[in-house]
């Protein structure tokens, strides 16, 4: 397959701009497949997450990416050209690790001047540079001091001024809030977000914490086992999972048996539910999984004539502060079938108008357009 | 269908594409950084080559030769092991190296023991004490021995009636030498010992005894095993300490020396030095595994124990380290006052006359400047070269075979006694059809073989500094365009500037005080003061021989006194990071 600049593949269909593609990607450590022929591509100004679960080969591809692990296999272009090959120094990118990588012994400024000093540039133009940067990631008063003498937050913004200094056309970072606690984590997500907005770089970020993935991307990658699950906007993985790992993944759901009766239509306990989103191929009498949101659970204004709705009783209700998460059982079900119950979200209100508590019977429905059908693992 | 999924499916089709077309592996392409490394590397490998390997393996292929250089199998072997007197050296051997060990480490582990369990005052006081022995050659100790049990000795009756010269000096002189060795290993053992075993064994009610033998003894385990190893390679292929005080009783590294320099029987000495080096290959394998056994065993939760005030058991420990480090001091101290003697027994007046070296045979005050020279090389040559090549196998980017073949080239000096080496250079670069005949007899054949005699602790210091720096550095420098160098000039090396300081501190003691290897080298320009003290004590002078061994005790002595106080101004000026 030859690829060049000016001869961008059929493939490129998507949006016509794909700024990095990624293609047939595989990485082997030993007999060990850390990713198994990864395609990606990611537009100009986008900011992608690289989403999933420990050891599914995030830090893997982002390494890939910046050629400080080279791939086994399949190739790399970015902004036409093609890198597969080339050793980190030759590609275009900035760098912002889990640990930071801070150089100890340099001061703010120095660490944030190094990449600046292998250009040649005029020794003032550094220096408004640097403090540019600094103003930027709001340390203006910190150039003079040593990197062990800043927190961990004002770490990371030097860490992030130091990769953006150069104005690299890819930005990547691996994990870079993990090492934060919680409140200064929230707070950085957002200077981020709006730091790469203003500033129209292509981000890579790699993180296992979905909040910050569906807070941050504009499109998430969600991998796992070295492959790709689903690509696509937080709303779309969230309110779309591609497979049952996704829905999983993300968010909580519940996983219910069910039969496929006929086109759009499952069967789950005495029920026969109509599924807007289709049964996702499925012939009649196969036997699937039918998952639901906790919060698309209804259970007001259910008499039953409303469709997909159904009897079922209260076991215990759990109070989370905004809201009560119930778990509850489809009436009729055998007791011994104690896997089968189901989780709901009840809204504070719905609980005072209802007077809902443990043990209380009630109809609940599951509306048509909120359910998925996976296969039955 | 969504966008999402139109993706996922395009992903998809994709996958299954290439699995159609075949995998094809990606040759990443080498940067110039990467070009630089490899090639950097390759050299210093080659350096261990031709200063190691090839000698070793021309002195293996001279014990299976004979004087013509034809082979004959294994015909040398058979002479030896046919002739008792040579045969039996590798029972002296064993049997002085076994008792040396014993002592050594039982003393080495109670001072250790007090160093780090007890509360007694003046440790560091007794620690200082205890690592004097490394300042001094290994000859030292015998000649303080002759002076205290020789034939006019001071305290030759508490011998009742024994010989000093034989394995009584031996094992002596041997103890006081290894001591700190053992010591320094056996302290790390002790402290790394976890609290809470203790308090969860005097919860339980045991006794000090019972502690000690079921908690601290097995805890210390692998350091005594360690210790122990290295002990009894230092003792067995020790040259210095048998040749002053052995007498008549012949061990193998005097053997050695007695073929080669007294009968030159080149051959002989090639298939003593292999018998040599059996031992001392085995205990170096042994003590790698153990090493590696010994690292899984720290706990990153331990706990670290600070020892209790027991009056009666702080008594008891300063007495023993007392009566320890008085005898270090002790024979340093007779080795001291021999040398400002006038003429021991007739003239006791104190004078400087026996440090006027150039009156006699040795090299004279010239041999101390060649010392200090070559140390000084050593130092600076082996510290660049040693950091530098545990930087490349550390940091490098790929190239895994090389770099695992690197790492054996540079724990291989470990398991090669000097005197074997020396040999081994001997046979190598004295071959006139060998490229690098000209280094033979020159001063820096001596740099060389004192910098690949003393690599692989060196190179382990390098490396565990180099580890304890975030592995993300090469990566950012590189994303910064910056090249490998800079990063290495302006970040690695000021960062490990303690363990840089550290290698060329060892580097130069050792390079004064070593005998071994540098003593089958050394021409009539290139005379040593450690080699200067073996032959001015083989020519009866023994007072001058313990003055110039003085000489590099209070040279080692000044070195390390400046280094401290250089690595406490550096660390005060350069290092300000470390501080918060
Ligand atoms: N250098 C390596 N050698 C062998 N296995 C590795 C190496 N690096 C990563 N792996 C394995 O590859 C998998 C993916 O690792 P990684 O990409 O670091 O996961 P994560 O998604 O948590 O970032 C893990 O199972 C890990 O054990
Ligand atoms: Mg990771």
């Amino acid at each position: 397959m030859t690829m060049t600049t000016m001869n961008p593949p059929q493939t490129d269909d998507l949006s016509g701009a794909g700024y990095l593609r990624i293609e047939n990607l595989s990485k082997m450590f030993g007999v060990f497949a850390a990713l198994k022929s990864i395609s990606l591509e990611i537009r100009e100004g986008e900011f992608v997450c690289f989403l999933g679960p420990s050891g599914c080969g995030k830090t893997t591809l982002l390494r890939a990416i910046a050629g400080l692990d080279i791939q086994t296999n399949g190739s790399i272009f970015q902004a036409g050209r093609d890198i597969s090959r080339l050793p980190p120094s030759e590609r275009d990118f900035g760098i912002v690790f889990q640990s930071y990588a801070l150089f100890p012994n340099l001061t703010v400024s120095k660490n944030i001047a190094y990449g600046l000093e292998s250009r040649r540039m005029p020794r003032a133009a550094i220096a408004a540079r640097v403090m540019e940067l600094l103003q930027l990631v709001g340390l203006p008063d910190s150039g003079e001091k040593y990197p062990s003498q800043l927190s961990g937050g004002q770490q990371q913004r030097v860490a992030l001024a130091r990769a953006l200094a150069t104005s690299p056309g890819l930005l990547l970072l691996d994990e870079p809030l993990s090492a934060l606690d919680a409140r200064v984590r929230v707070h950085l997500r957002h200077e981020i977000k709006h730091l790469q907005r203003r500033l129209g770089i292509t981000t890579i970020m790699v993180t296992h914490d979905q909040e910050e993935a569906l807070t941050m991307a504009d499109r998430i990658v969600v991998m796992n086992h070295g492959v790709i699950e689903q690509v696509g906007t937080a709303t779309e993985i969230y309110r779309d999972p591609a497979s049952a790992f996704v829905a999983d993944f993300i968010g909580t759901m519940n996983f219910l048996p069910g039969v496929v009766t006929r086109p759009g239509r499952v069967a789950f306990g005495g029920v026969e539910l109509d599924c807007a989103g289709g049964v996702n191929g499925f012939a009649a009498g196969t036997p699937v999984t039918i998952a639901v949101r906790p919060e698309d659970v209804s259970i007001r204004n259910i008499d039953g004539s409303k469709s997909n709705s159904f009897a079922a009783q209260i076991l215990e209700m759990e109070f989370l502060g905004s809201f009560y998460r119930g778990t509850l059982i489809a009436a009729g079900t055998p007791a011994d079938a104690a896997g089968e119950t189901l989780t709901a979200d009840f809204s504070i209100n719905a609980v005072r108008d209802l007077g809902l508590a443990d043990g209380m019977s009630l109809s609940i429905a599951f509306p048509p357009d909120c359910i998925r059908v996976f296969e039955r693992q | 269908m969504t966008q999402a999924t139109i993706d996922a499916t395009i992903a998809r089709g994709a996958a299954q594409g290439v699995a159609r077309r075949g995998g094809r592996g990606v040759k990443p392409k080498l940067g110039r950084d990467d070009w630089i490394m490899r090639s950097a590397m390759v050299l210093i490998a080659a350096f261990l080559v031709v200063a190691l390997v090839l000698p070793l393996y021309t002195m293996l292929s001279k014990s299976v030769q004979d004087k013509a250089g034809e082979f004959i199998g294994l015909t040398n072997y058979a002479q030896y092991f046919g002739t008792p007197a040579l045969f039996a050296s590798i029972y002296n051997s064993l049997f002085v190296a076994v008792i040396s060990t014993v002592v050594t480490i039982s003393l080495a582990f109670f001072y250790a023991y007090a160093l780090t369990r007890s509360c007694m005052p003046g440790r560091s006081l007794f620690r200082g004490i205890a690592l004097i022995p490394i300042l001094a050659p290994s000859l030292l100790p015998g000649i303080s021995l002759v002076y205290l049990f020789g034939n006019q000795g001071m305290l030759k009756e508490l011998l009742f009636g024994h010989s000093i010269y034989g394995p009584i000096g031996i094992v002596m002189a041997s103890v006081f030498f290894t001591f700190p060795h053992a010591l320094m290993i056996l302290v790390t053992a002790l402290s790394i010992s976890d609290a809470r075993l203790y308090e969860a064994a005097t919860a339980l009610r045991a006794s000090r005894m019972r502690i000690f033998f079921t908690v601290t003894l097995p805890a210390a385990k692998y350091g005594l095993i360690s210790a122990a190893f290295v002990v009894f390679t230092l003792v067995i292929t020790d040259f210095g300490v048998p040749k002053v005080i052995g007498g008549q009783y012949d061990v193998l590294a005097t053997d050695i020396y007695k073929q080669v320099i007294g009968q030159q029987n080149f051959e002989m000495g090639a298939v003593v030095s292999v018998v040599l080096l059996i031992p001392a290959v085995i205990a170096f394998i042994v003590d790698r595994i153990i090493q590696r056994r010994q690292v899984a065993q720290l706990s990153a939760r331990a706990v670290p124990l600070e020892p209790k005030p027991s009056r009666r058991f702080d008594a008891t420990m300063l007495a023993f380290c007392a009566v320890v480090g008085f005898l270090i001091v002790g024979i340093l101290g007779v080795a001291m006052f021999a040398s400002l003697i006038t003429y021991w027994p007739y003239d006791l007046s104190l004078s400087f006359r026996n440090y006027r070296f150039d009156l006699m045979d040795g090299g004279g005050w010239e041999s101390y400047w060649n010392s200090i020279e070559m140390a000084s090389w050593a130092a600076l040559i082996g510290t660049a070269v040693i950091f530098c090549g545990a930087y490349f196998v550390e940091k490098g980017r790929g190239f895994a075979a090389g770099r695992v073949l690197f790492q054996l080239l540079a724990i291989l000096p470990l398991a090669v006694p000097g005197l074997v080496l020396g040999l081994a250079y001997i046979f190598f670069f004295n071959k006139p059809t060998n490229p690098f005949n000209f280094l033979y007899g020159t001063m820096a054949i001596l740099v060389i073989s004192t910098i690949v005699h003393f690599y692989t602790v060196s190179h382990l210091t390098a490396v565990t500094a180099l580890k304890q720096m975030d592995p993300e550095f090469e990566a950012v420098s590189a994303s910064l365009k910056a090249p490998f160098y800079k990063t290495f000039w302006r970040v690695t090396v000021p960062v490990c500037m303690p363990a840089i300081l550290d290698i060329s501190i060892y580097l130069f003691v050792n390079a004064m005080t070593t005998v071994s290897a540098v003593v089958f080298l050394y021409s009539a320009d290139t005379t040593l003061a450690s080699v200067a003290v073996l032959n001015m004590d083989d020519a009866g002078d023994i007072a001058p021989a313990a003055a110039m061994a003085m000489m590099i005790v209070y040279t080692s002595a000044a070195v390390r006194l400046v280094h401290a106080l250089a690595t406490r101004g550096l660390a005060r000026r350069t290092q300000a990071w470390r501080r918060r």
